[in-house]
């Protein structure tokens, strides 16, 4: 019980900081709309932190993971995860009142479920899609704004509407009711591994197509939540910003 | 006289003539290929080489990159994409400076989608059915990649109608990245800090240092 509540006191802190962070950019300049990184001297200096932890550490072994874990096994993490990530779409569909989307979530989560705790997707055979909705966008659907953009160690791309959104979501669980911390923790290293070796293709195509790296990321990152928010139909962008 | 050789050969050869007629019938009747059937063409051509070709199939980079190079890139305006790109920066550089520009960004780009094909598995492609007024030189096709067990890929391509008839490519937008955007905030922060001659220094140093050059 004192361990869940020493878990909650830390994402507690962590949303302080960034409720910080949001208070810090709208005192310096109230400019979150047309600049979208109002903190880029300090996300830049961020990211200079990171590259030499995902080049020499993360990365190597994000490719260790890929290749020498039997592909199924590696598939069944991904729908695991996948299937919470389910969970939480259709909480999110039914906060955006998007009932459609939500029941097609809850029916992979009971269907996936039920079939072996997740570990296969059935229902994606099935042909049931995915909703892929989180808190960060249900926040952007009820018209909070998304905040100065930032750049965390280890974690990535975020604002602070979708970093808002993760502390929620990791608040509210499910791995943080597991009681025994060795396996909490393995559930959570498996997931952030799962979640970086996903994301092993984009960071190879970054890496050959950008002239910077940094303020590639930030356009994409932007752009692809701006079209998730929007459901895939975001309203166009101005042709020149300054 | 494809008739009459026809006539003499055997059922296997007919048919390789008839092939070769169609074929031949085929590069005028492409002319008036409408956008959403050129997508479909090019891309499963493509496909079809890096599923079959040995060289390709073996890693060998410079065999992909002409692929590219040779079935997708003609189907691309690199000059518009360019300066889309640049956005209000194109109107400073000098015509020799806009020309460089959309040669290295068109090499940098055919560098970055070879090496994204590398990556290609057991992927399909799905093509959505084209929303186009008759007489439209401007088209959205809509295409997603579908791979099993993650969501589908959403990947369009602006089009545009070319004096020549033929459509061309001007962007691409994979799951709602478009690669013009992502691109013009990158050119405005090279052009800033060294002007389009600072860009071009910069796109140069890219293309003859990446990776398996």
């Amino acid at each position: 019980m004192t361990r869940q509540s020493d878990d909650k006191s830390a994402l507690r802190s962590m949303f302080a900081l960034l409720v910080a962070v949001a208070a810090m950019a709208l005192l310096g300049g109230c400019a979150t709309v047309a600049k979208p990184d109002p903190l880029e001297p300090f996300n830049r200096a961020m990211y200079e932190i990171n590259e030499p932890i995902d080049k020499h550490l993360v990365a190597p072994a994000i490719k260790a993971y890929r290749d020498y874990t039997w592909p199924p096994i590696r598939i069944a993490i991904s729908n695991f995860f996948n299937n919470i990530d389910d969970l939480f779409s259709g909480i999110n569909g039914l906060l955006q009142g998007k009932l459609d989307k939500a029941g097609n979530d809850f029916g992979r989560v009971v269907v996936n479920t039920i079939g072996l705790f997740g570990l296969i997707d059935i229902a994606s055979d099935a042909g049931i899609e995915r909703g892929n909705e989180d808190f960060g966008q249900t926040f952007g659907y009820w018209g909070i704004p998304q905040g100065p953009y930032l750049f965390i160690p280890l974690f990535g791309p975020t604002t602070v509407r979708d970093g808002s959104g993760w502390i929620v979501r990791l608040y509210v669980g499910p791995a943080g009711y597991i009681p025994d911390v060795p396996v909490r923790n393995i559930i959570y290293g498996l997931g952030a591994v799962d979640m970086r070796s996903q994301a092993q293709d984009a960071v190879t195509f970054v890496d050959q197509a950008a002239l910077d790296r940094y303020n590639f990321i930030r356009r994409a990152y932007l752009q692809r939540r701006q079209y998730l928010v929007y459901d895939g139909k975001p309203p166009p962008e101005k042709e020149d910003e300054e | 006289m494809i008739v009459m050789i026809a006539k003499r050969a055997s059922v296997g050869r007919a048919a390789a003539v008839a092939a070769l007629a169609a074929a031949l019938w085929a590069v005028p009747a492409a002319a008036q290929e409408a956008p959403d059937a050129m997508v479909k063409r090019v891309s499963q051509d493509v496909l079809q080489i890096v599923k079959t070709d040995a060289k390709v199939r073996a890693g060998d980079q410079a065999r992909l990159r002409e692929v590219v190079e040779t079935k997708l890139a003609p189907n691309f305006d690199f000059a518009r994409m360019t300066a889309l790109a640049m956005g209000r920066n194109w109107r400073t550089a000098t015509p020799e400076q806009q020309k460089v520009l959309s040669e290295q960004f068109k090499t940098l780009l055919v560098r970055t989608y070879s090496s994204a094909l590398t990556q290609y598995k057991d992927e399909t492609i799905e093509y959505k059915p084209l929303r186009m007024d008759a007489g439209a030189t401007d088209a959205t096709v809509r295409t997603a990649v579908i791979r099993s067990g993650n969501p589908p890929v959403p990947i369009d391509y602006s089009m545009a109608k070319g004096a020549d008839g033929n459509w061309k490519a001007y962007d691409v937008i994979v799951g709602g990245v478009s690669l013009v955007t992502n691109y013009r905030d990158e050119f405005n922060e090279q052009v800033k800090s060294g002007g389009i001659d600072g860009l071009i220094k910069v796109l140069t140093q890219k293309n003859g240092g990446a990776p398996g050059a």
